[in-house]
């Protein structure tokens, strides 16, 4: 064991694909030398070699689909795009191929990639550093989208989403990389892909988050506590595919639904939420679910965040209205 | 890459000097014979019969189209030296990563006329060529798969295989950010990726000079510091050299090659098409006289070489064809299993949810009549 933060965790992780096996291939922009602008891939390159951690020329379109093109001849790369709004340039090759390209070839070819970029607002940030995508990627059949919030799932789900024959766009929260401890296996171990976890039991109302908000949710669950509210928190960990099975279960139990995320509100992961818990516990439900979410503009610079990103006492103001409906 | 570092062709036919290499003429005269290839007539025979069996194909597709036996077709005619004299040049281990109007390197790649027609029929299944080595699915959208032939570079050469990979795409393709970004990033990564830009002159409607400022498509590879030709499209010889010389250029380790093979579509962009809304019978007259195929005849006219009976050949090729034809429009086979079945290698249970609930649906449908 030992005390590791998020980049820690993941850069462990990384480690330990690139030692045990030779096809992996880690690249993007400053990944090499710098070891990436958050230094998730620090010290690699020096133990690796430049043939297998690499800086590439600054194009996210082509990193993405020369990742698929060695993907499908033998190797497993690992691509790091360096921002959530980094993304989009290569959003073409991600719909249009990254995704398809098994179906396409009907199983001939697979599509083992990672594509890893830090996301999320609450860093004071520029431009289109701050954003929320996973619903874009979600909504492209063929992909798996992964979003750790804490260092030990870290580690764990993206030694699976590595060792996934499926192409995986695994989010980052940059917010929590480092504001997070946490004692974290020296060895190998993996997450299954898909399983949501409960954080913790609780029998008012569940409330279901991912990534940073996951912090955020336990700040809120405390003044919950105190006013005397018990709520269950599940985890996400994987967007999708996303894990019914554990909403149903707590949904039936609490009654009530609350989904927590940065992203825009309308046509979001919240919003599948609301679906699945209407579509699997309807009949048990003792309020409307609710969704706390960002708005649907774009995420305001640092003077303006504070009004979009979503706080501890937002959260419990949202919990406490549920509860009382 | 310094330029002696270059095959001599690239340097003789300096694509910033708009030169173009040709090596026979409008009929069939060898005009350039320092870079004739050395091929025996047998080579050069089955040349013209591969070039011809696709023309052959290209028809009966077409026809078969209008009959309604099979959905838009995206036609090769009058780009078959192209098409041939790659396909003759790509070894079983290299890799080939198509766009769409290149049917003939996919036949010499190994791929069936029944996979293409099945294809077209609207299965997946034929697409996916899963008897060719080392070949890409069929990619409709335009340019992306210059990175993916480029990553397969990297991949080969990471991997220390002889193996090279050959890419096409169109002249409107050239002006889709992949391809520069492909071009810049096979430069930087020195891998071995010969890249075609077919310009047939058209984008579906657009002419090339509506694409680019450039005097030609070639000259594009000059900012990439890679070599660059501009090659007489539909002339099998000279298409025959310049990829006879990029294939030992890249499996040298020298890096990425890029060809603009100069040539003229002159079918319809797909059976959807109309030509006539945007060129001229003129214009496709006279390319229509400089024919790949009518060249590369009357060459081996010239050379007393011609010894194919072409009504035999054609009732053949079509006999040929048409059984290719039979068996796919026999294969009904496209069952609700593999719309679900290829998405993922570990089916998700929101997609198993879904085929269950279709299949609900269907007992229920069953149920009823």
């Amino acid at each position: 064991m030992s005390v590791m933060t998020m980049v820690q965790a993941i850069n462990n992780a990384l480690d330990i694909k690139l030692n045990e096996d030779s096809t992996v291939v880690i690249y993007g922009e400053d990944v090499g030398v710098e070891g990436g602008v958050f230094r998730v891939t620090e010290g690699l390159q020096k133990k690796y070699g430049v043939e297998r951690v690499f800086d590439s020329p600054l194009a996210e379109s082509a990193i993405v689909g020369t990742a698929l093109g060695m993907a499908v001849s033998g190797l497993k790369p690992i691509v790091e795009l360096q921002f959530d709004g980094f993304t989009y340039p290569a959003f073409n090759q991600i719909a249009s191929n990254v995704s398809r390209m098994q179906n396409r070839s009907r199983g001939k070819f697979t599509v083992p990639m990672v594509i890893r970029f830090p996301y999320g607002g609450g860093i004071n940030a520029l431009e289109h550093h701050s954003d929320s995508p996973e619903a874009l990627y979600a909504h492209l059949p063929g992909l798996k989208v992964v979003v750790p919030s804490t260092p030990y799932d870290a580690k764990g789900l993206l030694i699976a989403a590595i060792e996934s024959n499926d192409p995986v766009v695994f989010m980052e929260p940059k917010r929590i990389y480092r504001a997070i401890k946490q004692e974290v296996p020296d060895e190998k171990y993996s997450l299954p892909l898909g399983k949501a976890k409960v954080i913790q039991d609780g029998s008012d109302v569940t409330v279901v988050a991912y990534g940073a908000m996951i912090r955020e949710c336990q700040k809120a669950i405390a003044m919950a506590e105190e006013a005397g509210i018990s709520v269950e928190l599940i985890d996400l960990r994987s967007i999708y595919p996303i894990d019914r099975e554990t909403i149903r279960n707590s949904v039936r139990k609490t009654g009530r639904m609350i989904a927590v995320a940065e992203a825009h509100e309308s046509f979001s992961v919240g919003s599948e939420l609301i679906a699945i818990t209407n579509e699997e516990a309807f009949l048990y439900l003792e309020a409307p679910p609710r969704r706390v979410m960002g708005y649907d503009t774009v995420v305001p610079l640092a003077q303006g965040e504070k009004f979009y990103i979503i706080s501890p006492d937002r959260i419990f103001y949202e919990i406490e209205k549920t509860v009382k409906f | 890459m310094t330029q002696n570092d270059l095959p001599a062709i690239f340097r003789e036919f300096n694509p910033i000097e708009d030169k173009m290499l040709s090596i026979i003429d409008n009929e069939g005269h060898v005009v350039n014979k320092k870079w004739m290839p050395a091929l025996d007539d047998a080579t050069i025979v089955s040349a013209y019969k591969q070039m011809y069996y696709e023309r052959v194909a290209d028809e009966m597709a077409i026809s078969y189209q209008r009959q309604g036996r099979i959905f838009t077709y995206t036609p090769n005619l009058g780009q078959e030296a192209i098409h041939i004299a790659a396909g003759m040049n790509i070894r079983k281990e290299d890799w080939l990563v198509p766009a769409f109007r290149e049917m003939g390197t996919l036949l010499a790649k190994g791929v069936t006329m029944k996979e293409m027609f099945l294809f077209y029929m609207g299965n997946e299944q034929g697409g996916s060529f899963q008897n060719a080595n080392h070949t890409l699915p069929i990619s409709i959208s335009i340019g992306t798969q210059l990175h993916h032939a480029t990553g397969i570079g990297y991949s080969v050469k990471y991997r220390k295989k002889n193996e090279a990979v050959f890419t096409f795409i169109g002249d409107g393709g050239t002006s889709e950010g992949d391809f520069s970004e492909a071009l810049n990033f096979a430069g930087v990564w020195q891998v071995p990726v010969v890249f075609t830009i077919q310009n047939n002159q058209y984008a579906i409607s657009v002419p090339t000079r509506s694409q680019t400022k450039s005097i030609n498509l070639a000259v594009k590879s000059v900012a990439f510091g890679i070599p660059g030709i501009k090659v007489d499209g539909n002339d099998f010889f000279a298409m025959y050299l310049a990829y006879q010389t990029a294939a030992r250029y890249a499996l040298s380790g020298k890096g990425p090659v890029l060809i603009e093979a100069f040539t003229y579509r002159l079918g319809a962009h797909t059976t959807s098409d109309d030509p006539t809304k945007y060129r001229s019978k003129k214009e496709e007259t006279e390319w229509g006289l400089i024919d790949p195929l009518i060249r590369l005849r009357r060459y081996m006219e010239n050379e007393g070489i011609w010894n194919i009976d072409v009504d035999k050949l054609t009732d053949e090729y079509k006999q040929q064809i048409n059984q290719q034809f039979l068996e796919a429009e026999q294969n009904k086979a496209y069952s609700h299993d593999e719309v679900f079945a290829y998405m993922y290698t570990d089916m998700p249970d929101d997609l198993k949810r879904q085929k269950a609930e279709y299949e609900q649906f269907l007992s229920w449908k069953e149920n009823r009549k």
